[in-house]
């Protein structure tokens, strides 16, 4: 047995330390692709533990892989050299409210959804809403800087951090930021480490911001005849001094998809339709909604359908939770994307979707956080097959460079992982690129904490097949 | 077919696809929850099925993730794909009973225990003292052949403390097998008593038929029915299960009943899923589909008929342990509820988290007992929370576990675990 692992049993639990082959294969993987056996998993339950792994791991140069719960889509907690898997899901949960400060104290394992839950008790709410927040890891949300749908009203994780306590690749304790909304001490070193995606250190404890939670809400569903005029609906309502907290966006083939899976009577005809919701006052709300409809007519909505209860609002947002599952069933694999652009661009996004949809004979549905600009293609495809897989690997790159061209970005909210690496420079530029590696190789000089990940390798490229 | 490929078959390869790798599952699982680790999780268990039949693992590595898995089905109802993890289950079962290399010893008891012991009537006849059932049926040596024997014997003794009074095997042997009424009756039910319900909780069963006879339905038992093969399916012996489903299948047909009910969540999860066992397009897959649509829990049927007027107020709060079975399997939830309700008295307070397994699911806390144990303290921890003067259960397995429960946390003075259907008679309906 090699040696490092003798000296990592010295520090963690037995228990703790997993090699069997069933426990290590169990950590091999994530929510998106590609499968590499650890070495070892340890699990980690507080900061001294964390410490003297890195420590080790620093000395003996063994690559470390932090993981929540491994929800990621883009391949950040894979270790793609072996080594070691960082556990930290298991670290005991921890959430302080200090509803005075509008403010909680978590610790890494958390899971997002339970902040909110807690910050509820107290008229507040923690806005970040991540899809995956019932799952997912407040650690695993702050390394990739997750958003979801309240992100175009509220913004995404990085927005509501006050600070942090960190380990460092060198097995050192820091503190970034602090408790204070405003705090502009030298370098902010908070922001850097938020979608670092556990490049830079392993997070232990961070404080985050909390903020009232809106008294009431309003949601409006909008068809159209055509994309585009939905893609101007969006714009034109962002513009008229309205700020609707969601603006989601579900094209036709995701709508039929979810009508086959599970009917809730989403219009089968409409090209694509715009789920929206308003935040507030109830007395705001009405002359929102009023001013909101106003505007979809003019655009040439048609149809505007106003929930009359909770239950029939809650309705159509289940619709829109349940366009992934019913996606996965027009074929078994599903690689998605998270393509983002200026959101005056979402038209010509699409119209450049369906032109590679043709040019690759691919299955490409678009639906997410329209608002934002946040669009989430999926190509649905069979992982089985070794020929799709490499048309599908040819229209994610040309996705890619669609969202690049029309002055978007790589990620909206999922990552670079190793998903992403190969297309970064075409992001960044070289100069780009090489000011992150500087940053990157001052802060971890032996390359021991997730390597593989953001940057590529010389020659790397997309790949979806095992093979 | 190469050796893969006849593997991949087993395992239900292609299902594994299904599974996306989301982790929704994960907060739903209690032996993700209590052993800490992504092996013991429903995501883990399907990559690990997914590894082996591609060859990367082997079988002995799926062996103790798979044994240790509840199969409380409540990952299948937070998993958006809708993945058949149940199927993957019990096919991985079925793997791992073939490969196992089998000392003689333990083929003999597993013959006894599967082939003999479960399916007889007999056998569960002469069950009528408990203590022989728990020593001399071999669950003793089943944990021992599960490399549980250190601790085995030891635990045998909990479980017996908690066991009901029995009846004289002579009262057993009186029960009618046919109940019929003199005022004509509203519905005609068979009912399938279970053997392990049978045996351990005979008056329960009594209980049952006297509230369908308060119902003003018509019981009748049919001889010929057997064990319903849940044991056997989550064993891994798929073919003794069918067996005894094809059993079934004709003992009830022979009569003509609106329902064929049962008390045990566990049975009638099996029992709704008859179907499953056959071919789709085979005479007995059609015999099976027309058993399963009579398929019906007590609960679900006292609801239906709706005759029961409670004359004694019961005055004490009780909270309700549904089994995973039937909420998972057999989607049955708020039957039971509605009949607690309508209990003069009775307050219902409900568990923070009513759908955590108590971890009694069939023999696992025998064969799994510390893992067992561990799940039975969370949920003690919600019962504790709330403080009940009852536990109200709805499955034999459920039940014995809730009372070792109270008694591992010293509550037996101010609480304790009923079946539904005995609460129902301690309030006397008319
Ligand atoms: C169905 C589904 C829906 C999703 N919806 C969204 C969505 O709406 N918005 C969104 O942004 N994402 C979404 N995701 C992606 C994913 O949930 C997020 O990226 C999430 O933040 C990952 O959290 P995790 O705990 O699973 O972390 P993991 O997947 O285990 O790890 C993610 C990354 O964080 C690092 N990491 C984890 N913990 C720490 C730590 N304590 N310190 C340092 N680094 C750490 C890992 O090394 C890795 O790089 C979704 C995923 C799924 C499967
Ligand atoms: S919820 Fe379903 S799809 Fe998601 S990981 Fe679990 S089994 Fe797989
Ligand atoms: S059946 Fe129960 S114990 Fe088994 S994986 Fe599913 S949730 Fe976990």
């Amino acid at each position: 047995m090699s040696t490092w692992l003798d000296l990592i049993k010295e520090k963690i639990p037995e228990a703790r330390v997993l090699t069997e082959l069933s426990d290590r294969y169990s950590y091999s993987f994530d929510a998106s692709f590609g499968e590499y056996l650890p070495e070892a998993v340890v699990q980690v339950k507080h900061k001294e533990e964390v410490v003297s792994v890195l420590k080790m791991a620093n000395e003996h140069q063994i690559p470390v892989y932090p993981r929540g719960q491994g929800t990621c889509l883009s391949g950040g907690p894979l270790p793609v050299f072996g080594g070691i898997v960082l556990d930290i899901s298991q670290w005991p949960e921890k959430i302080d409210v200090s509803p005075d400060d509008l403010t909680v104290t978590v610790t890494p394992s958390v899971l997002t959804g339970n902040i909110n839950k807690e910050a509820e008790k107290h008229g507040l709410m923690y806005a970040p809403d991540p899809s995956s927040a019932h799952v997912a890891t407040i650690g695993g949300n702050l390394a990739e800087n997750s958003g979801g749908p309240r992100g175009l009203k509220y913004g995404v994780t990085k927005d509501h951090v006050l600070g942090l306590e960190v380990v460092t690749p060198e097995g050192e304790v820091i503190r970034t930021g602090g408790n204070t909304i405003k705090n502009v001490t030298g370098y902010d070193l908070t922001k850097l480490i938020v979608g670092s995606e556990g490049t830079l250190g392993v997070i232990t404890e961070a404080t985050l911001k909390l903020m009232p939670k809106p008294r009431d809400f309003q949601t409006l569903m909008v068809s159209f005849g055509e994309v585009r005029k939905a893609g101007e609906a969006i714009s034109k309502t962002l513009t008229s001094g309205i700020l609707p907290s969601k603006m989601e966006f579900m094209d036709q083939a995701c709508i039929q998809a979810v009508e086959n899976f599970k009917p809730v009577g989403l219009p089968k005809n409409a090209a694509a339709i715009v789920i929206i919701e308003l935040d507030g006052h109830p007395e705001t709300l009405k002359i929102e909604r009023k001013l909101v409809e106003e505007i979809m007519e003019e655009v040439g909505a048609t149809d505007i359908v106003v929930p009359k209860s909770e239950e029939e609002a809650e309705k159509i947002w289940h619709a829109r939770k349940q366009v992934s599952p019913a996606i996965a069933k027009i074929k078994p694999t599903k690689v998605s994307e998270d393509a983002t652009v200026p959101r005056s661009k979402i038209p010509d996004l699409i119209d450049r979707l369906q032109e590679i949809k043709e040019k690759h004979k691919v299955e490409i549905v678009a639906f997410g956080h329209a608002g934002d600009g946040n669009l989430h293609p999926n190509v649905l495809c069979d992982k089985r097959d070794q020929e799709e897989m490499k048309r599908v690997e040819l229209a994610v790159e040309e996705i890619f460079k669609a969202a690049i061209e029309l002055g978007g970005t790589l990620s909206g909210e999922h990552g670079i992982g190793t998903m992403k690496a190969p297309f970064l420079e075409s992001e960044l530029g070289e100069v780009g690129v090489d000011m992150m590696k500087r940053i990157k190789e001052s802060w971890d000089p032996n390359g021991i904490l997730n390597p593989g990940k953001i940057f590529a390798e010389k020659g790397q490229k997309l790949v979806l097949r095992n093979e | 077919m190469s050796d893969l490929q006849v593997l991949q078959d087993k395992l239900n390869y292609d299902k594994t696809f299904d599974c996306v790798q989301c982790g929704y599952c994960l907060p739903a699982c209690p032996t993700y929850e209590t052993m800490e680790r992504e092996t013991h999780s429903p995501r883990g268990r399907i990559n690990l099925v997914k590894m082996v039949a591609e060859g990367k693992a082997t079988v002995n590595d799926l062996e103790s993730p798979i044994e240790k898995c509840l199969g409380c089905m409540a990952c299948t109802t937070v998993c958006p794909t809708n993945v058949q993890y149940g199927e993957i289950l019990e096919g991985t079962k079925e793997v791992i009973d073939e490969q196992k290399e089998k000392t003689k010893r333990r083929q003999q008891m597993e013959r006894f225990l599967f082939d003999e012991f479960f399916p007889s009537k007999n056998w569960m006849d002469t069950l009528g003292d408990a203590s022989w059932f728990y020593q001399k049926s071999g669950l003793q040596t089943m944990a021992q052949r599960t490399g549980a024997s250190k601790i085995a014997p030891l635990h045998i003794e909990e479980f017996e403390k908690v066991l009901p009074e029995m009846p004289s095997p002579k009262r057993r042997r009186d029960r009618a097998k046919r109940y019929i009424r003199k005022r004509p009756s509203t519905a005609k039910v068979a009912f399938f008593t279970g053997c392990i319900m049978d045996s351990v909780f005979f008056y329960s069963n009594e209980n049952t038929i006297e509230l369908l006879l308060r119902s003003g339905a018509e019981v009748l038992i049919p001889e010929e029915q057997s064990c319903c093969g849940a044991l056997h399916a989550h064993t891994g012996k798929k073919e003794s299960a069918k067996e005894l489903a094809k059993q079934n299948i004709d003992a009830f047909e022979k009569e003509n009943v609106d329902y064929i009910i049962n008390n045990a969540g566990g049975c009638g999860a099996k029992l709704v899923e008859y179907d499953h066992l056959f071919e789709k397009g085979t005479e007995w897959h059609q015999r099976a589909v027309r058993f399963v649509e009579k398929v019906k829990d007590i609960s679900e049927v006292l609801v239906d008929l709706d005759h029961l007027d409670f004359q004694k107020p019961l005055n004490k709060t009780v909270t309700y342990q549904p089994s995973c079975h039937m909420t998972n399997v057999q989607g049955v939830t708020d039957a039971p509820l509605e009949l607690i309700k309508k209990i003069p008295g009775v307050q219902l307070k409900e568990l923070d988290r009513p759908d955590f397994c108590c971890g009694s699911a069939g023999i696992y806390n025998v064969v799994n007992y510390e893992e067992s144990m561990d799940i039975l303290d969370v949920k003690m921890e919600d019962v504790c929370g709330v403080a009940p003067e009852g536990i109200v259960t709805s499955n034999p397995g459920c039940l014995l576990q809730m009372k070792l429960g109270v008694e591992r946390e010293g509550l037996n003075d101010k609480s304790d675990a009923v079946h539904l259907v005995d609460l129902l008679m301690e309030a006397d309906p008319q």
